[in-house]
């Protein structure tokens, strides 16, 4: 396939069928390669729209500042793109993410201001609104209220997914932004409204949780509870358990988040199975698992990489 | 019957610093109610009157066996002996 830039080839990514963990014939799990795009995210998707959203309306113009919370991966999608398009950018980023996160942003020629661990995105968000406020000239693209993260999935990876997989019967995505699980729920609603749009969020350690008031707890705007049908919490464990099985029996390598996906996945096809019912269902490999190396994820026993991950930011 | 309830740091003040209490009820209404009983002040925390009757609150989310209670009936979920509630407040990813 040709392109005549990197950023034209963001998205258009693989349909793969996992014939080892899928418990059936009649009930058969299918993992799109997000991993695949630039800079191995799924986030490639929203940030390259958010910019060209912001490009088209007038808010970015040459020489300005982007300024993004994030806990990594948008923030390293944005900064590939910036690049690019020669923006400056300025992320703001937990101190408990991955070394790995941290490398990516400044390659890509990001600013990194970090924000307290304890609280994790929701005090980056909170930091990077006082920040905002410091520099009324930046311009803080802001993906969890941001319209162009949901429409990159809704005029994206859901078509994508439904030309590719005609017969979808469960997408299941994480649950970060929110902006995946909106935009491909509301493809799928107005495409094919039997589809369950099912939402697998990453439950941290309790430093991530914070200390603060629960009234400082945190939504994103762009959250529609009405586009999803369930969603579960999936610990550092199950998440590490699925990574490690997705690698030993389908060979794909993927970040620690995809664990917890597939975990959620795997939940609804032992539902389908118990039923009797036929299913397909597609889930999301958001990244590979580059960068999350030295979480400790990959080696060992499981117990020790739910020891390190503790406390950590690993989706 | 005896239902586990993870309690988040910042409810702790509310169980006597304990991480894990335990309740029992058929719903998860009827399982806060037992729990405001042994720990007063916890409910309030949980739960707020919306449109003349109880919802749970905003930034927080109950599971039951993983499962986001909003999605399975909220506080008319039904419970069953052993089942795993945990609490947690919103957060954010991305």
């Amino acid at each position: 396939m040709r392109f005549d830039n990197l950023l034209d080839s963001v998205g258009g990514t693989p349909l793969v069928g996992l014939p080892r963990l899928s418990p059936s014939p009649d009930v058969r799990l299918w993992a799109k390669l997000e991993d695949r795009n630039p800079t191995g995210s799924i986030k490639d998707r929203p940030a390259l729209r958010m910019i060209e959203q912001a490009e088209k309306d007038g808010t970015l113009r040459p020489g300005c500042t982007i300024l993004e919370p994030t806990s990594g991966n948008t923030g390293i999608s944005l900064a590939m793109a910036a690049k690019l398009k020669g923006y400056r950018i300025v992320c703001v980023m937990p101190e408990n993410t991955s070394e790995e996160r941290r490398l990516l942003l400044r390659m890509w020629g990001a600013e990194i201001v970090s924000s307290p661990a304890a609280g994790g995105s929701n005090e980056a968000v909170r930091v990077a609104k006082l920040v905002a406020q410091e520099h009324p000239d930046w311009v803080m693209l802001y993906q969890y209220g941001n319209d162009a993260n949901a429409l990159a999935h809704e005029e994206g990876t859901g078509p994508e997914l439904l030309a590719d997989l005609p017969e979808i019967t469960h997408f299941v995505a994480g649950l970060g932004t929110t902006g995946t699980l909106m935009g491909t729920s509301r493809f799928f609603r107005a495409h094919k409204p039997e589809v369950r749009i099912v939402a697998a969020e990453p439950r941290y350690g309790e430093l991530v949780y914070g200390l603060r008031n629960l009234d400082e707890g945190f939504v994103p705007e762009l959250y529609d509870e009405s586009l999803i049908d369930s969603r579960f919490s999936v610990g550092p464990r199950d998440a590490v358990r699925r990574t490690r099985e997705l690698l030993e029996q389908e060979g794909i390598f993927a970040g620690i988040s995809t664990g917890a996906i597939l975990h959620a996945a795997l939940g609804q096809a032992a539902k389908a199975v118990k039923a009797g019912e036929r299913a397909d269902i597609a889930f999301v490999v958001c990244d590979g698992g580059w960068k999350y190396l030295s979480t400790g994820a990959y080696e060992g026993t499981v117990d020790e990489a739910e020891e390190q991950l503790e406390g950590q930011l690993w989706a | 019957m005896s239902i586990d309830v993870r309690i988040p740091t910042i409810l702790r003040t509310y169980t006597g610093g304990a991480k894990e209490v335990q309740g029992s009820g058929g719903t998860l209404a009827d399982l806060i109610d037992d729990l405001e009983a042994n720990h007063p002040g916890l409910k309030d925390r949980l739960v707020e009157a919306k449109n003349g009757s109880d919802d749970l609150r905003r930034f927080v989310n109950l599971y039951v066996n993983d499962e986001d209670v909003r999605f399975t009936g909220g506080l008319g979920t039904e419970l069953s002996d052993g089942d795993q509630v945990v609490v947690l407040p919103a957060v954010a990813g991305g």
